[in-house]
């Protein structure tokens, strides 16, 4: 079923995916962005994950609402527009913390200790697993295969990534990360 | 060393006669900081003025992945590893100015001691054959330098010398065989949709690389971006496609930037675009983005979400060479496939089959990663043994732990153990081994790994990617994946085993496309190899390889117990529970997992996953 949205919770634009509370005024200005990135996909079949992929963009995940605009904007029906949504494991429906850590979960991150990683991180963040939510400082998650098994195992922070990882590694990472 | 090798590199290499900088990019070695070696290296030269005459490029991976960051110093081809900033600053002074080769920053090999100056005297470089990979790590990505390598002289050969039907025998002589896990023949896939009718075709290159644990279509992508465009031109020429699409996974966006970089600077030096190397043939290259599906690795699932749509796939036939994207022949490839395209058409079929086996011909890039010394690409003749690849060439298992097991062809693939360390690893080969080329994932397992867990893995990630459009594969992973946990859990019964085999089987002949068929090959080859392992966590609720958490709980041996109630009160979590002259207990729920009681028990009552303290330790060690 089509979640409903978060009142007053609003990502950051961007990448970052920071929620901030929202105004009105910022949220139009994000629904004026997406009209225009939906323009160049209108009338041209097979666009819906592309559209997709950049309304996620502009609003750090899909809101309900973001949904609805697509699916008005591009004249597909919304049930289809949330099939492809909930179907690809890269769109979030819900927002993302303000600091994401994925966990990766390849198979030679796993035989190098991934789960325990995962496990010790969520001690220390005290973010639970799953998909992304808006509470806390960071927010922890694992991730498909990233391709960097050689430096098994991985954690994806952004589009950074940082390798050899091990729980007792995970300090100095956090600390670093408050920091910023 | 071929004689096919040592012709590319003759006719490739150009002496670099000025000094130059490339930086390996690859992702393990930006995770390993290669940025702030590169923001260093920067740094120091803008220091001493050198900003601009020196060029600093980023390139693809390298291919010793264990060892980065990496950088290769130019004229003298000088290869520097594990670097940090200071390093790299160190590097500019004394090579870069002084001339001297910094000796102490050099590779020692681990075991002989000896110092290595360049690439080729590695033992990890020295036993491959890097002909798919031959600039992966040598040039960068750009145009101009795949040029200086014989770049799009295949092409030329193509459209000059030879008919769309010469194509496709040469590759049909060369016996080439699908990379991507499929291992079907390549030039008979190109005759099929050749063959086929249709106003327009089309050619998709599948880099939507699913098996968690293979990188070799990433580091092709970022590494050498045009030999893959080449690939494919050859390919539309060949099928008379005159339009190209590139699926690349979003989990990669390095490896989209340089392919969104090389198709504009391909269109810009007209190898792409209309009439090509003004020979009238169109040919131009679109990219689109996958999200994240697995199933998407599928041919007609591909093709689903080429058309915007949830990844499912399609009942076959119709297949993709009759009636693929918006329901014109289509021929779909993988990367590393299409890489190999080019060097077949430029050096002949009758040179490509010289390596490998009858059968196998040619090279395969394996993804080396795992409990093993060294990890990274390795590109060797299909047909080498696997002994070869993890001991002379990945350099053994670290932490002098026993080899186990190679992980080969990821989810839809199985394991190899020890007796196969010595079967060449082809197609037919791997496959009557009970496991499988795939796409050359190999991940190297050691005395560490649970084989029960690892088929949960495994069924874990297949129960998750399943589209759900069929019933085998969407009900059928789930209920393995149920039972194998149970087994993890230390709750299995013997029975289990059975039904997992029936239903496992099940699976494989009912389900509806490969993801399905092949999500409980795990399963059966670790069921039918490691069956004394499921046993033991089955019979003595005990995991031989100490990775089952359920089963690595402090347990108070009741018979042994006496009662005199030290650990209960040293127990920082008070779950220790107790009175005089009956056996104490653990709850389970409270207990941290410290191991405090192991310690002090004076008794040796209490143990971890069937171990007392000193084995725990060991195991943990």
């Amino acid at each position: 079923m089509l979640p409903q949205d978060q009142p007053g919770i609003m990502p950051g634009a961007g990448k970052k995916g920071n929620p901030v509370p929202t105004t009105g005024v910022q949220e139009k200005k994000l629904y004026e962005r997406l009209t225009q990135a939906l323009e160049k996909y209108k009338g041209k079949p097979g666009v819906l994950i592309a559209a997709l992929q950049e309304a996620q963009e502009i609003f750090g995940y899909l809101p309900r609402k973001a949904m609805i605009h697509v699916a008005n904007e591009l004249t597909i029906p919304l049930a289809e527009v949330y099939s492809v949504a909930s179907f690809y494991s890269l769109f979030s429906t819900v927002p993302a913390g303000k600091t994401r850590l994925e966990v990766c979960m390849g198979t030679a991150c796993y035989v190098k200790g991934a789960e325990k990683l995962l496990q010790e991180l969520q001690k220390q963040c005290g973010g639970s697993p799953g998909k992304f939510t808006s509470e806390g400082r960071f927010s922890v998650a694992t991730t498909r295969c990233v391709g960097a098994c050689s430096a098994a195992p991985v954690i994806k922070i952004g589009e950074e990534l940082h390798g050899e990882m091990s729980p007792e590694k995970l300090p100095a990472l956090l600390e670093e990360l408050t920091k910023i | 060393m071929s004689t096919l090798l040592e012709e590319l590199m003759q006719e490739r290499v150009r002496p670099e006669t000025e000094h130059r900088i490339l930086i390996c990019g690859g992702i393990p070695c930006r995770s390993l900081g290669c940025r702030k070696v590169q923001e260093a290296l920067d740094e120091e030269l803008q220091q001493k003025g050198l900003a601009g005459q020196i060029p600093v490029d980023v390139i693809g991976c390298i291919g010793d992945c264990s060892q980065g960051p990496s950088i290769i110093v130019y004229p003298e081809g000088i290869v520097y590893q594990k670097l940090g900033p200071d390093d790299a600053r160190t590097i500019v002074r004394e090579h870069i100015i002084g001339g001297r080769v910094v000796e102490e920053l050099l590779h020692r090999d681990p075991h002989s001691e000896e110092i290595i100056r360049k690439r080729e005297e590695m033992p990890f470089y020295r036993e491959q054959t890097r002909l798919v990979l031959r600039n992966c790590g040598v040039i960068s990505p750009h145009i101009d330098d795949y040029l200086k390598y014989r770049g799009y002289a295949a092409l030329a050969r193509a459209l000059a010398e030879m008919t769309p039907e010469e194509v496709i025998d040469e590759i049909k002589k060369s016996g080439l065989r699908g990379r991507g896990g499929g291992g079907f023949p390549t030039g008979r896939k190109w005759e099929l949709v050749h063959q086929a009718h249709g106003d327009e075709k089309y050619v998709i290159c599948n880099a939507d690389e699913g098996d968690p644990g293979a990188f070799m279509d990433r580091s092709i992508l970022e590494g050498d971006p045009h030999s893959v465009l080449e690939g494919m031109i050859i390919a539309g020429y060949a099928v008379g496609a005159s339009r190209g699409y590139i699926y690349v996974r979003a989990e990669y966006p390095v490896a989209l930037r340089r392919c969104r970089e090389a198709i504009a600077q391909a269109r810009e030096k007209k190898f792409l675009g209309g009439n090509i190397l003004e020979k009238g043939f169109s040919f131009d290259i679109e990219i689109r983005t996958g999200a994240g599906a697995f199933v998407c690795g599928e041919e007609t699932a591909l093709i689903s979400s080429l058309h915007g749509t949830r990844g499912d796939p399609e009942p076959k036939p119709p297949f993709p060479a009759q009636k693929g994207l918006w329901g014109k022949p289509t021929l779909i490839n993988n990367v590393e496939t299409l890489a190999n395209i080019p060097l077949i058409i430029l050096h002949g079929s009758h040179r490509f089959t010289e390596l490998g086996t009858e059968r196998s011909p040619g090279t395969k890039v394996f993804a080396l990663a795992g409990k093993v010394r060294h990890t990274g690409l390795v590109e060797v003749p299909l047909g080498t043994t696997l002994r070869r690849i993890i001991f002379d060439i990945g350099g053994g298992i670290p932490g002098n732990k026993k080899f186990k097991a190679a992980q080969t062809g990821g989810p839809s693939g199985g394991c190899l153990g020890e007796e196969a360390l010595d079967i060449p690893m082809d197609y037919d080969s791997l496959q009557e081994a009970g496991s499988m080329v795939g796409s050359g994932g190999l991940i190297i397992l050691d005395e560490d790994t649970c084989m029960v867990d690892l088929a949960r893995f495994y069924l874990d990630f297949s129960q998750d990617e399943s589209c759900g459009k069929c019933t085998p594969c969407r009900v059928g992973s789930k209920r393995l994946l149920e039972i194998l946990q149970k087994i993890t859990e230390g709750k299995g019964e013997e029975r289990d085993l059975e039904t997992l085999e029936q239903l496992a089987l099940l699976m494989k002949n009912s389900s509806l496309c490969g993801l399905g068929r092949a999500a409980p090959n795990p399963l059966l080859n670790t069921l039918r190899l490691f069956r004394e392992e499921y046993l033991a966590h089955i019979r003595e609720r005990r995991c031989p390889a100490g990775v089952c958490r359920s089963l690595m709980r402090p347990r108070i041996n009741p018979e042994i117990c006496k009662a005199c109630g030290i650990c209960s009160r040293i127990c920082p979590s008070q779950a220790i529970t107790g009175a005089r002259g009956t056996p104490y207990k653990i709850d389970l729920e409270k207990c941290s997992d410290c191991l405090r009681c192991l310690e002090e028990c004076p008794f040796d009552a209490i143990t971890r996953g069937g171990r007392r303290l000193a084995e725990a330790e060991a195991m943990d060690r």
